[in-house]
C-alpha cells in the first residue's frame, strides 16, 4: 500500500514539477456573506445556535459525514454546546454510537471519552475541521485583503454550500452531480440535504433551509475551534497587558532618554 | 570589546573577586550588556532583540508541542488535533508557534533590509553578514521541515515538491532526494527526520546567534550614518555612544511590547490568516491539492523558481551550451539559491565607500525598487504561472540579480555621495534640533528615511 502511495506521490511531484508550475487558480463560487456571532475580536458561540446545528448535524449529515476529531464529552463543554453530563451519555445512547474495541476485538457502546464516529460514506468527508480547511474568501488578485476584512469564511462557506443548489443534475461517468453555485467546479455530488422542516427544533425556531444550514455551520465551527472563545478572550487580554505594557515602557524610554537629549541640546558641537 | 574605549568590569566584593579569577563569567556579562551602542540608532535597530524573541519563544513552545505530538503518518495530524483539543492549553501554544514563524520571518527581513540600506554588511563586518545569512537559511529550513510536521495536505505537498528540487540536480539529484527523503517519496522516514531536524536546527541558530553577536560587539554597531564611532579618545567615543542597558535595552523592550501587542491580536483573533486551509485536511497522497503554495515567507524565492521556465532565453542557452544537464527544472533550482548567495555577498559587490544608504542619492531609488520588487515577487509567487505572471516573475527576478550583480558594483563608481555627518555626536544633534524629542527614541529619523 505505502509503496503505491509512493511511486503516485513522486509521479505526480514529477509531474507538478515539470510543468513548472505547482499552482493553479482554485476557484471558488459564490460564498455568501452571513454575520456569524462568533465572528470579530468580541465575537461569541450561540449556545442554542450550536445545540440546533448539533441536532441539525445529528438528524442530517451524521448520515454520511463523520466528526472523528471531536471527543464525545466535549458536547458538555460550556463554550459549546454546554449538554448536561446526563444529556450527553443520552446522546451517545439515543444515536447507537458505537466504537470498535481493539481490546474486545467487537463494537461496544461508545463512552463520553470515545469520539464521533468517522464518515460513514467514503466519498463523505470528514467534517471535524470543515470550517477551517475551506476558505470563503479569498483575495483580491492574491492581496489576502478579503480574508483579512471579511474573515476567511469557512462558515460562511459551508452555509453557501448548503443554500446554494441550483437545482439541476448532471449525470456524469455514471454518477448523479448536482448543480451548486458554491461548491468548486459548480457540480457536487452530495444531493440536496436540506429542505425546509428536515428537522423540528425543540425551542420552537422555523426550520428553514437558511436557518439549518446557519445553524450547522455555527456547529461545525465550534467542532473545528472548540476553544474559539477562549482564544478570543487570551487576544484580547494579551492585547491589553501589552498595550498597557507598551504605555509604561514608552514613558520609562523618555524619562531615561531626556537626560541625554538635553545634554546635547544644551551643548556646543565644538565642546 | 569592540575596541571602542569604554569602562570595563571592576570585581569588588572578595567573592566576585574569586569567581572572576577562576571564570570570568560576570565580566563577560557586563561587557555585553554595557556595550558602548551609538546613540543615534533609530527604530530599525530594534530587530535584533525582537528575532532573539522570537528564537527564544520557538524554542519554548515547540519543546512544549513536542511532548505532546507523534512523527508517525497515521497518527501525526491526529496528534496535533490532540494538542488543540485536549492539551490544557495547547491550542495557545501551537497558534503561538505557528504565527511565531511569520513574526520571526517578519523581523529577519527588516533586519536583513536594515543592513542592506545602511551598509551594515560592508567592511568590517563582512562576518556578521555572513553568519546572518547563515543563521537566515537555517530558519529557512526550519521552518519548512516545521511545517511539514502537522501533516497536513500542504505539508504533505510541500514537501514533495520543495524535496522535489533536489532531484532536479543533474546525475546525482535522484540520489540526493531518496537519502534526504529516506525512501523514494515524502513517507513516515521523512516526517522522523523532519521532526528530528526541526528540533535539531534551533540550537544551531542558537549558537550562530552568539557567533553574530559576538561579532559586532567586535566590530561596534554600524548606524544610521555609517560613521565609526570615535575611538581616538574615552571622551569623544562617549560623545558618541551610550551603554546598551539601559538606554537601547528600554528602547528595544517597548519596541517589542508594541510588536507583541499586534502579535497576540493575530493569534487571538485570526490565527489561521496566514496559514492555509488545505493543511487542516489530512495528507493524501492519493490527492493533489488544486494549488500548492508555500509559506508566505517562501514565496518570493519560489517565484524566482519558477519565473525560469524553458522559454526563457538564457536558459534555453543554458541548456544548450550543457547539451540538456541544465534543464530548466535545474536553472530555477540554481536561480532559487543563487538569489540567497548573491545577497550573501554583497559586501564584495557592493563597491561604495559609502555606507549608509541616506547619503547615496542614486542607491537609494534602486534600493527602493529592490523592496518593492521582493513584494512584488511574493505576491506573484502565490500567484497561478500563467498569463501575465510569469513575465513579472521573470522581471523580478531579474531585477534582483541585477541589483546585486550590476547595481551594486557599479553605483559605487559613478555615484556621488553626499556629504556624510563628522561625528555621530553631530547627527545625533541635528536630529534632535528637528524637534526629534517626539518618539523618545535617539532620533527622530523615520525607518523609511
Amino acid at each position: 500500500m505505502l509503496r503505491k502511495l509512493a511511486i503516485s506521490t513522486a509521479a505526480a511531484a514529477t509531474l507538478a514539477l515539470s510543468s513548472g508550475a505547482a499552482l493553479a487558480a482554485g476557484a471558488t463560487g459564490h460564498v455568501e456573506d452571513y454575520a456569524f456571532s462568533y465572528e470579530g475580536p468580541f465575537g461569541r458561540f450561540d449556545q442554542d445556535q450550536i445545540q440546533r446545528g448539533l441536532q441539525v448535524y445529528t438528524e442530517v449529515c451524521s448520515a454520511c459525514h463523520g466528526l472523528q476529531y471531536v471527543p464525545l464529552r466535549t458536547l458538555s463543554a460550556e463554550d459549546g454546546p454546554g449538554l448536561s453530563e446526563e444529556e450527553v451519555l443520552a446522546y451517545i445512547d439515543q444515536n447507537f454510537i458505537e466504537v470498535y474495541d481493539d481490546d474486545l476485538q467487537d463494537w461496544r457502546a461508545a463512552t463520553p471519552n470515545d469520539h464521533f464516529p468517522a464518515s460513514g460514506l467514503e466519498n463523505a468527508p470528514d467534517l471535524s475541521l470543515m470550517a477551517k480547511a475551506r476558505a470563503g474568501f479569498h483575495g483580491p488578485y492574491g492581496l489576502a485583503l478579503n480574508p483579512l476584512i471579511r474573515g476567511i469564511g469557512g462558515g460562511e462557506y459551508i452555509a453557501s454550500l448548503l443554500t446554494h443548489y441550483t437545482g439541476s443534475e448532471y449525470e456524469e461517468f455514471g454518477a448523479i452531480l448536482y448543480g451548486n453555485e458554491t461548491f468548486s467546479g459548480g457540480r457536487i455530488a452530495m444531493a440536496p440535504p436540506l429542505w425546509d422542516d428536515a428537522v423540528v427544533y425543540n425551542d420552537g425556531t422555523p426550520a428553514t433551509v437558511e436557518q439549518m444550514a446557519l445553524d450547522v455551520s455555527t456547529f461545525l465551527m465550534w467542532a473545528a475551534e472548540p476553544n474559539l472563545m477562549a482564544r478570543k478572550q487570551m487576544g484580547f487580554t494579551a492585547f491589553l497587558m501589552l498595550a498597557i505594557l507598551s504605555v509604561l515602557l514608552y514613558l520609562t524610554n523618555k524619562r531615561i532618554w531626556a537626560p541625554v537629549k538635553s545634554r546635547a541640546k544644551g551643548a556646543t558641537p565644538a565642546e | 570589546m569592540s575596541g571602542i574605549p569604554h569602562d570595563h568590569y571592576e570585581p569588588k566584593s572578595n567573592w566576585e573577586k574569586g569567581l572572576a579569577k577562576r571564570l570570568p563569567i560576570l565580566g563577560l556579562m557586563y561587557d555585553t550588556i554595557m556595550i558602548p551602542t551609538p546613540k543615534n540608532l533609530n527604530w530599525m535597530w530594534i530587530w535584533g532583540i525582537v528575532l532573539v524573541f522570537c528564537l527564544v519563544m520557538q524554542i519554548i513552545t515547540g519543546i512544549v508541542l513536542v511532548m505532546h505530538y507523534t512523527p508517525h503518518v497515521d497518527l501525526a495530524f491526529a496528534s496535533v488535533e490532540h494538542i488543540m483539543r485536549n492539551v490544557n492549553g495547547g491550542w495557545a501554544i501551537r497558534y503561538i508557534h505557528q504565527n511565531g514563524a511569520s513574526l520571526f520571518f517578519i523581523a529577519v527581513y527588516m533586519h536583513i533590509f536594515r543592513g542592506l540600506y545602511y551598509g551594515s554588511y560592508k567592511a568590517p563586518r563582512e562576518i556578521t553578514w555572513i553568519i546572518g545569512m547563515l543563521i537566515y537559511l537555517l530558519m529557512m529550513g526550519t521552518a519548512f521541515m516545521g511545517y511539514v510536521l502537522p501533516w497536513g495536505q500542504m505539508s504533505f505537498w510541500g514537501a514533495t515538491v520543495i524535496t522535489g528540487l533536489f532531484g532536479a540536480i543533474p546525475f546525482i539529484g535522484e540520489a540526493i532526494q531518496t537519502w534526504l527523503l529516506g525512501g523514494p517519496a515524502v513517507d513516515n522516514a521523512t516526517l522522523n527526520r523532519f521532526l528530528s531536524l526541526h528540533y535539531l536546527l534551533p540550537f544551531v541558530i542558537l549558537g550562530l546567534v552568539i557567533v553574530h553577536v559576538w561579532a559586532f560587539h567586535t566590530t561596534g554597531n554600524n548606524n544610521p550614518t555609517g560613521v565609526e564611532v570615535r575611538r581616538t579618545s574615552k571622551k569623544e567615543a562617549e560623545a558618541d555612544t551610550l551603554p546598551f542597558w539601559p538606554y537601547f535595552v528600554i528602547k528595544d523592550l517597548f519596541a517589542l511590547a508594541v510588536i507583541l501587542a499586534v502579535f497576540f491580536a493575530i493569534v487571538g483573533f485570526m490565527p489561521n490568516f496566514m496559514g492555509h486551509p488545505d493543511n487542516y485536511i489530512e495528507a493524501n497522497p492519493l490527492q493533489t491539492p488544486a494549488h500548492i503554495v508555500p509559506e508566505w515567507y517562501f514565496l518570493p524565492f519560489y517565484a524566482i523558481l519558477r519565473a525560469f521556465d524553458g522559454e526563457v532565453w538564457v536558459v534555453i542557452i543554458a541548456e544548450f551550451l550543457t547539451a540538456g544537464i541544465v534543464d530548466a527544472k535545474f536553472f530555477g533550482v540554481v536561480a532559487m539559491f543563487g538569489a540567497i548567495i548573491v545577497m550573501a555577498l554583497a559586501p564584495w559587490l557592493d563597491t561604495s565607500s559609502v555606507r549608509s544608504g541616506r547619503y547615496r542619492p542614486m542607491f537609494k531609488w534602486w534600493f527602493w525598487v529592490f523592496i518593492v520588487n521582493f513584494f512584488v515577487l511574493m505576491w506573484v509567487g502565490a500567484r497561478p504561472a500563467e498569463g501575465i505572471y510569469p513575465y513579472i516573475a521573470l522581471i523580478g527576478s531579474t531585477y534582483w540579480f541585477a541589483y546585486f550583480l550590476v547595481i551594486l558594483p557599479l553605483l559605487g563608481v559613478i555615484e556621488k555621495p553626499l556629504p556624510q555627518p563628522e561625528t555621530i555626536e553631530d547627527d545625533f544633534k541635528s536630529h534632535l534640533g528637528k524637534g526629534g524629542s517626539a518618539g523618545g527614541s535617539s532620533t527622530a529619523a523615520s525607518p523609511a528615511e
